[in-house]
C-alpha cells in the first residue's frame, strides 16, 4: 500500500502542482505530466456531463489501472486534486480531504501565492511532506 | 440603508469635527468619514445592533475566525505589496497599519482594566509596561501570551518580545527572493504604538529567526528612544 504521486490541477486544466512520494510508478518529464494533467481534466469534463441521471454530476472519482488508480477530487472552485496510489490504499479519498485543508491553509491564505500559478511555497510543501511523508502508509 | 447616510448619528459630530483639527491630520492615522461611521436605521427590527452602539466589554472574550483573520491579512499584504516599491517599504507600511491597530488596542485595554478593577494603574515604568505588552496585549490580539520578552546583551535600549509561532505569519511562505521581510512588520506596529500611547517612545522591528524545530519564530526588536531611558534612570 502506497501513495506514489500528488498533482494539483487549476481550474482552466494547468497543471499547478506535481509531486511524487515514492518510485514505484514510472518517472515522466514535466511536459508529459503537463499534457497528462490538461488531458485528465478534459476527460473529466466530459465524464461530468455522462451521468444518466439529469442534473450536476461528480464526474470521474477514481480512474483504476491493473496496478494503481487514481482518485479524483474535484473541489467547488474547480481544482482538482488527483492522488496516485496502489490498488489496495483505503486512505485515498480521506487523503486527499487533508490535502484540500493543507492547500486551504497554507496556498489560498498565503499572500504571495498567485491563483491559478503554480504552487511554489514552502508551507504547502511542509504540510504535505507531515501528511505524506515519503508516501508509504501503514494501513 | 440610503436614507442613514443623508443623517450621521448626533453622537458622532464630535468625531467629525476633529477631523479638521490639526491634531487629526497626523500621517500615522486617519478617521474614518462620517459615512462610514453611520449607525444602523433604528427602522428595522431583524437589524443587528450597530458595532458602535455594541458594549466594548461584550466582545472582551469573544473570538473571531482565525481562517477570516488570515484571509483578510493575506488581502492586506497582497494591496500593501502592489503598492510599494521595497522590501523597507513594504515592512514600513505594516507597520504603519499595526500601528492604527494598536493606538485602539491600548485604549480599548485602558478602558476595561478602569471598568473591571477598582485599583486600576497605568503603567509608567518601562519592565512591567513590557510585560504587560508580552502578556496582556498579545492576549487581547492574539488569544495567548508572548513566548519570551528579553533584554538585548549588547544594547541596553535593546529589548526583543520573542513569538514562536505568530498568528499573522501561520499561513504565510515568504518566497527566496524576499527573504528579508517579515509580516509580522504588522506586530511590531501594534507594539510600537502601545509604548509612543504608555509614554515610551520606541523603533519597533520585526524580524524572522526561526529555528529547527520553531520555523515561524520571530523577534520583535524594540528600540528605546533614549529620552525613555534617561527618564527611568531618574525614576530608580
Amino acid at each position: 500500500m502506497a501513495i506514489f504521486g500528488l498533482w494539483v490541477i487549476n481550474k482552466a486544466g494547468g497543471l499547478v502542482y506535481q509531486r511524487n512520494f515514492t518510485d514505484g510508478l514510472a518517472q515522466l518529464t514535466s511536459n508529459e505530466y503537463l499534457v497528462l494533467a490538461g488531458t485528465l481534466h478534459g476527460i473529466h469534463a466530459i465524464t461530468s456531463r455522462l451521468s444518466p441521471i439529469p442534473g450536476p454530476s461528480s464526474g470521474a472519482q477514481v480512474i483504476e489501472g491493473e496496478t494503481f488508480k487514481m482518485t479524483i477530487l474535484l473541489t467547488a472552485t474547480g481544482t482538482k486534486f488527483v492522488l496516485l496510489t496502489s490498488l489496495a490504499e483505503p486512505s485515498a479519498d480521506v487523503m486527499l480531504q487533508k490535502v484540500y485543508d493543507a492547500y486551504a491553509d497554507a496556498v489560498m491564505k498565503n499572500p504571495f501565492h498567485t491563483p491559478e500559478m503554480p504552487i511554489r511555497s514552502d508551507g504547502f510543501e511542509q504540510r504535505i511532506t507531515s501528511l505524506i511523508g515519503d508516501g508509504r502508509t501503514t494501513s | 440603508m440610503s436614507s442613514a447616510y443623508a443623517h450621521p448619528h448626533p453622537r458622532l459630530s464630535s468625531v467629525t469635527s476633529a477631523a479638521s483639527s490639526p491634531t487629526a491630520s497626523s500621517s500615522r492615522f486617519s478617521l474614518p468619514s462620517a459615512a462610514t461611521l453611520v449607525t444602523a436605521s433604528k427602522s428595522g427590527a431583524g437589524q443587528r445592533p450597530n458595532i458602535y452602539d455594541r458594549n466594548l466589554n461584550k466582545t472582551r472574550i469573544a473570538e473571531v475566525s482565525g481562517s477570516a483573520f488570515s484571509f483578510l491579512f493575506s488581502e492586506v499584504v497582497q494591496y500593501t505589496q502592489k503598492r510599494v516599491s521595497g522590501i523597507n517599504d513594504l515592512e514600513r507600511r505594516l507597520n504603519t497599519l499595526g500601528y492604527r491597530v494598536g493606538i485602539r488596542v491600548l485604549e480599548l485595554m485602558i478602558w476595561r482594566a478602569e471598568s473591571s478593577s477598582k485599583a486600576s494603574k497605568r503603567e509608567i515604568r518601562l519592565l512591567p509596561a513590557l510585560m504587560s505588552i508580552h502578556t496582556h496585549v498579545w492576549r487581547a490580539v492574539f488569544g495567548r501570551p508572548a513566548d519570551a520578552l528579553e533584554k538585548s546583551v549588547e544594547n541596553a535600549d535593546e529589548y526583543m518580545i520573542i513569538d514562536n509561532d505568530p498568528l499573522v505569519e501561520r499561513h504565510i511562505s515568504v518566497p527566496k527572493d524576499l527573504s528579508q521581510l517579515s509580516c509580522s512588520s504588522f506586530t511590531a506596529g501594534i507594539v510600537e504604538a502601545v509604548l509612543d500611547g504608555l509614554g515610551l517612545p520606541a523603533r519597533v522591528t520585526a524580524h524572522s529567526t526561526p529555528t529547527a524545530q520553531l520555523p515561524n519564530r520571530t523577534t520583535i526588536l524594540i528600540k528605546l528612544e533614549k529620552s525613555v531611558l534617561e527618564r527611568e534612570e531618574l525614576l530608580k
